[in-house]
């Protein structure tokens, strides 16, 4: 029970009781509501999931009523995009990760950090609520002239759930720019940061200039739908196509909120696994930033047949192609830094490695989208379906889990048992593929979207897809309870068990409640693997 | 080493110097305006995609408009920013009176401008020109009228709202004055505040002309 | 019959055929690229495994000539991916000039088809093989989208708007049509079939009946039955705009500039008749909107078209009028004497 040594002071022991969480401006601690909060939102939204997937079964809609299917997939899609992917890693690891990796002693206000956690809970709350009293069926895209004037469901309560959740995002994004420029520690230069703060810097970018464009759009629906003003309305010589325009504005850019800060996880984790600086550095650094910018250009692709000029159709196309030579250019650098490296494969390198070869086939599968002639075929079908799953689930999930895994010592002070953890990851890769990888064919074969009914003809490639659903429900299921069970029984953690390099490592697990007895000054680059083996071996104390 | 204690009082934790907290203040309020820009932009957007769709009944709606009561209210808040940056100098110079004042002043003309815009809308109401179930216009595309006035509603009623936020942060820095809390060395609080307030000021600047004076060009 | 278990999608369009040859190209890149990492990662995972624990390998800093490479390789690979796609993307977006038209009404859940010829159908659209089909689409609530996976065609088909698509059937048989945008609680229950026939037996199939006339006639029952033509009249142009010879012509407008009367320009003056006031003509003609039915608008823009002379359905892209034409537009047309010189 009580272990014989006497305890260290660190973050999670310096206070107790619930208004030490609820009131806390800690920004790890803020980390950690963060993090039961969306791991709560995607154990409801993953519900959906199974949901869908069951219904899917069989081609007539025979487990629900059309109605209810149509709500499912709405709230699966506003559950996990607004409340699970776009907070997961920024909110969470970006949360506990980014003070201590600028050597900080938190984040630049604290106050409103605490503040966002409770605006997700609050739009999040909201979103539920709408759930509870009838739920919505518009789709998450929230797409006019049906949400505004023909769904019957809770419109404007989810959307204004999901718009004080972008409240949320924006405050979170602005805290980490803020924190970014302001607070890095004594030679702590841009070109010495590691790069999870480059990918959040950049994510924090779109946070900043492409939430309030979902916001005031979001607001326009719920003022369409309360007293028909006409913005989006034909019959009053509104455009409803407008309404796609505003809202991919954000909604492209937001899919590289997601994924981000996911790649700024691979960095991390590529490097420390085989003990080798990340190759092209600064070529993978700018790669997040021009990621960033282009996102912002591209979101006519969303609209290649929806009357929109064909001449804006070339353009964004064209544009489109140009975000997939940073996202290479990532990808073939992760892959040289395992060359000639030390390559170990604890559990987060196992993710790490999924994340490289589903990402991989998620951006090529982007192309096809992006290419006009092939778009008009795919559009709105499984193919795209498959896809972002390939991005978001494939990418961003795998990042989340293999980061959650990295810094579980750090955030936590156990360790998660390593056999259990890996046979998960290996699970959840397979049960991925095989749920996703069949909706390409589907998609390619003209499965549209969003059909709770499908023909005969769909059936076996369905059938293979709900039963790789079901291993990845028992893929997930399995570290949820490994991870509750290390924070009794897990292996005490070191200051550094992984060694690895960055600031978070130089002092304890858990963190003290200010990260570092001393401001750290940095004297080399990131990721020096010879200069941590000195440290180690001339004795010097880490943590 | 550790200088922390013996800093300024106002100093929080986790920053070392009041420097680092003034520059961080300082840029998380830029920050804060660029989002409040996209947000605004939106709006923007629409605007303009629909004027260039129906130039002529924007341009008719927009006649409806009081362009001297318009014209009042662009002077009162560019007033209110002249006596907000007397309230920032005073800060800076110390003075903790002339802060007061500016600040008073500052937020009457910010309710002035209210004020104006309340009769204002009021008189849309009795017009009926408020989009919805009882909007009426009597001239050719009331649908494409009820559009302008539907952006004039969301573009002005925002802004509004930005306003009395602006006004209640202003009484938060008059109490914090009044306790005297603010001196020569740290008035950070009264100048990002002071950048909120400009910004609203601004925003206005560019939808007076946008919604009130499009009317004077055309003659549709 | 499209209704067995198969991988692959039928070809059953020339576009069926253009957009495959492009999909295998973009598979074949993307294999490669997979191939290439998923491999790597596992070849340098095994070599370079960890040996000794603390081992710390040699530093490599990264290598300019290699990023050049992988960036300027899957740029040229992505600009062919763009110029053939959207070569592509053209012949979707561009229906020729030759094909035979039908009319298409999308609403919640279901779709209305109808022919110039005046047939009527719900949930299918019968067409000959081996010549183009062009349909005008529109929506009479939200947006839906016209889905022919066997064709490899899709477009949006939206309230007060007019969109088209097109395509040149290779093979007879039936093929499914699906609403590819989410249009509300039946969504997935908004799907039919297109049928294709050897020309022959589309011709006794027009011919079988139940249709009530053509579109065009249909138009101008319509056209009477609203009493347009109190109005809009052939002897006497005086309060309203002659229509005939109209369609595919410009119209001066009243604020000075010039539109041209396609099938959007004449829906919209129907419903919302001051949105463009012709050039010398008064705004005292009444909404329609609520009057007319989507099909209704397709039967009275069919007739307009018809009174130019031409017989329905082989309309000439604007522009493209003969001069004689054009010529008798311009004396007869939309403007009373007097006003036509009007400058502003």
């Amino acid at each position: 029970m009580i272990t014989a040594t006497v305890e260290q002071k660190h973050y999670l022991n310096a206070e107790y009781g619930l208004k030490s969480w609820l009131l806390t401006t800690d920004h790890k601690r803020i980390g950690l509501l963060y993090l039961g909060t969306i791991t709560f939102f995607f154990l409801l939204g993953g519900i959906f999931a199974t949901l869908i997937r069951l219904e899917l079964l069989t081609p007539p809609g025979d487990l629900t009523n059309s109605e209810t299917y149509n709500k499912f997939f709405t709230l699966h899609g506003v559950i996990m995009v607004f409340f699970f992917l776009i907070p997961s890693i920024p909110a969470t690891l970006g949360n506990f990760l980014i003070p201590m990796m600028v050597g900080a002693r938190d984040l630049a206000f604290p106050k409103l950090n605490l503040l966002s956690w409770y605006l997700l809970l609050a739009g999040g709350l909201l979103s539920m609520w709408a759930m509870f009293a009838g739920g919505v069926d518009t789709g998450w895209t929230f797409y006019t002239p049906y949400s505004t004037t023909y769904s019957n469901t809770y419109v404007i309560a989810t959307a204004l759930g999901a718009f004080i959740a972008g409240f949320s995002s924006i405050l979170t994004g602005l805290n980490f720019i803020v924190t970014i420029h302001r607070m890095r520690a004594p030679g702590l230069t841009w070109f010495r940061l590691p790069l999870f703060v480059w990918s959040h810097y950049a994510a924090a970018l779109i946070m900043v200039l492409g939430t309030p464009v979902l916001a005031v759009t979001l607001v326009l629906v719920a003022l369409e739908r309360a007293f028909r003003i006409g913005i989006f309305d034909p019959a009053l010589g509104g455009d409803p196509v407008l309404f796609q325009h505003l809202f991919w504005f954000y909604s492209h850019p937001a899919v590289y909120i997601m994924v981000l800060p996911g790649m700024g996880v691979i960095s991390e984790l590529v490097s420390t696994f085989s003990r080798r600086r990340v190759f092209g550095y600064g070529f993978v650094a700018f790669s997040s930033v021009a990621i960033a910018v282009y996102g912002f250009l591209v979101w006519g692709h969303h609209m290649f047949v929806s009357s929109q000029s064909v001449y804006a159709s070339l353009v964004f196309s064209f544009l489109s192609f140009f975000v997939a030579i940073p996202s290479a250019i990532k990808v073939f650098n992760w892959t040289a830094t395992l060359y000639k490296g030390s390559i170990s494969y604890e559990t987060p390198m196992l993710y790490a490695f999924g994340f490289i070869g589903l990402f991989t086939m998620g951006g090529l599968t982007g192309l096809f989208v992006a290419t006009l002639g092939v778009d008009v075929h795919v559009h709105d079908t499984y193919f795209v379906v498959a896809h972002f799953h390939y991005i978001m689930v494939g990418g961003t999930l795998m990042a989340y889990l293999g980061g959650l895994h990295f810094w579980w010592p750090k955030m936590t002070g156990r360790m998660y048992p390593e056999g259990w953890a890996k046979l998960s990851a290996l699970v959840i890769f397979l049960g991925f593929n095989l749920t996703f990888f069949p909706q390409f064919l589907l998609g390619y074969l003209g499965m549209p979207r969003r059909y709770h009914a499908y023909p005969d003809e769909f059936q076996v490639l369905h059938v293979l897809s709900t039963a790789g659903a079901s291993v990845l429900a028992v893929g997930y299921l399995i570290p949820l309870v490994y991870l509750v069970w290390s924070l009794r029984y897990g292996k005490r953690a070191t200051a550094n068990p992984f060694g690895a390099t960055g600031l978070e490592w130089k002092t304890s697990s858990p963190p003290p409640t200010y990260n570092f007895d001393v401001t750290p000054a940095v004297t080399h680059e990131a990721y020096d693997y010879r200069a941590l083996a000195e440290e180690e071996t001339e004795g010097v104390r880490v943590g | 080493m550790d200088t922390h204690a013996l800093e300024s009082p106002a100093l929080r934790h986790h920053f070392d110097t009041a420097e680092q907290q003034k520059d961080a203040s300082t840029l998380g309020m830029w920050i804060f305006l660029v989002t409040e820009i996209m947000f605004f932009g939106g709006l923007f957007a629409g605007y303009t995609v629909y004027r260039q769709l129906y130039p002529n009944v924007f341009a008719a709606a927009s006649n409806e408009l009081d362009i001297l009561l318009g014209g009042v209210n662009t002077a009162v808040l560019i007033f209110s920013s002249f006596t907000m940056v007397l309230a920032v100098w005073s800060a800076q110079t110390g003075s903790r009176k002339g802060l007061m004042v500016n600040l008073v002043l500052t937020m009457l003309l910010g309710l002035v401008f209210l004020v104006i815009k309340g009769f204002e809308w009021h008189h849309k109401w009795v017009m009926h020109e408020i989009p919805g179930a009882s909007f009426h216009w009597e001239g050719p595309n009331p649908g494409q009228a009820q559009l302008f006035f539907s952006l004039y509603f969301a573009m002005t009623g925002l802004h509004a709202l930005h306003m009395v936020v602006g006004i209640g942060i202003l009484s938060l820095l008059l109490y914090m004055a009044w306790r005297g809390r603010f001196s020569r060395d740290y008035y950070t609080p009264v100048d990002t505040a002071g950048l909120y307030w400009h910004f609203v000021d601004i925003i206005w600047i560019f939808l007076f002309p946008l919604l009130y004076l499009i009317g004077r060009h055309h003659h549709g | 019959m499209s209704t067995t278990f198969r991988l692959f999608p039928q070809a059953a369009s020339t576009t069926a055929n253009s957009v495959d040859a492009l999909y295998f190209f973009l598979v074949a890149v993307a294999a490669f690229f997979s191939i290439l990492i998923f491999g790597l990662i596992f070849f340098f995972a095994i070599r370079h495994r960890r040996r000794v624990a603390r081992e710390v390998p040699q530093e490599v800093r990264g290598g300019l000539t290699l990023e050049i490479i992988w960036t300027v390789i899957p740029f040229g690979l992505v600009m062919v991916m763009f110029a053939w796609g959207a070569s592509v993307y053209l012949e979707v977006a561009r229906p020729p000039d030759n094909a035979l038209q039908a009319y298409v009404v999308g609403k919640q859940w279901m779709w209305k088809t109808q022919h110039m010829e005046g047939q009527r159908e719900i949930n299918e659209l019968h067409v000959p093989v081996g010549r183009p089909v062009k349909l005008t689409m529109t929506s009479e609530d939200v947006i839906h989208s016209f889905y022919v996976p066997d064709f490899r065609v899709k477009w949006d088909v939206l309230p007060g708007k007019y969109t088209t698509v097109w395509f040149h059937p290779t093979r007879t048989g039936k093929f499914r049509l699906f609403c590819a945008e989410y249009c509300g609680t039946k969504h997935s229950g908004m799907i039919g079939w297109i049928h294709v026939m050897e020309p022959a037996a589309y011709e006794s199939w027009l011919s079988g009946g139940g249709a009530s006339g053509s579109l065009a006639s249909s138009g101008e029952k319509l056209f009477q039955d609203l009493a347009c033509g109190n109005c809009h009249r052939v002897d006497q142009p005086g309060r309203c705009p002659d229509l005939t010879g109209l369609f595919g012509k410009p119209v001066r407008l009243a604020d000075g500039r010039s539109v041209v009367a396609d099938e959007a320009y004449i829906r919209e003056s129907i419903v919302n008749p001051g949105a463009k006031i012709t050039a010398g003509f008064q705004p005292i003609m009444p909404t329609f909107q609520g009057l007319v039915t989507e099909e209704g608008m397709l039967q009275l823009i069919e007739y307009i078209k018809s009174l130019s002379g031409r017989p329905a359905g082989a309309q000439a892209p604007p522009g493209t009028a003969p001069a004689p034409e054009r010529q008798a537009a311009g004396e007869r047309g939309p403007s009373l004497p007097g006003s036509a010189p009007e400058k502003r």
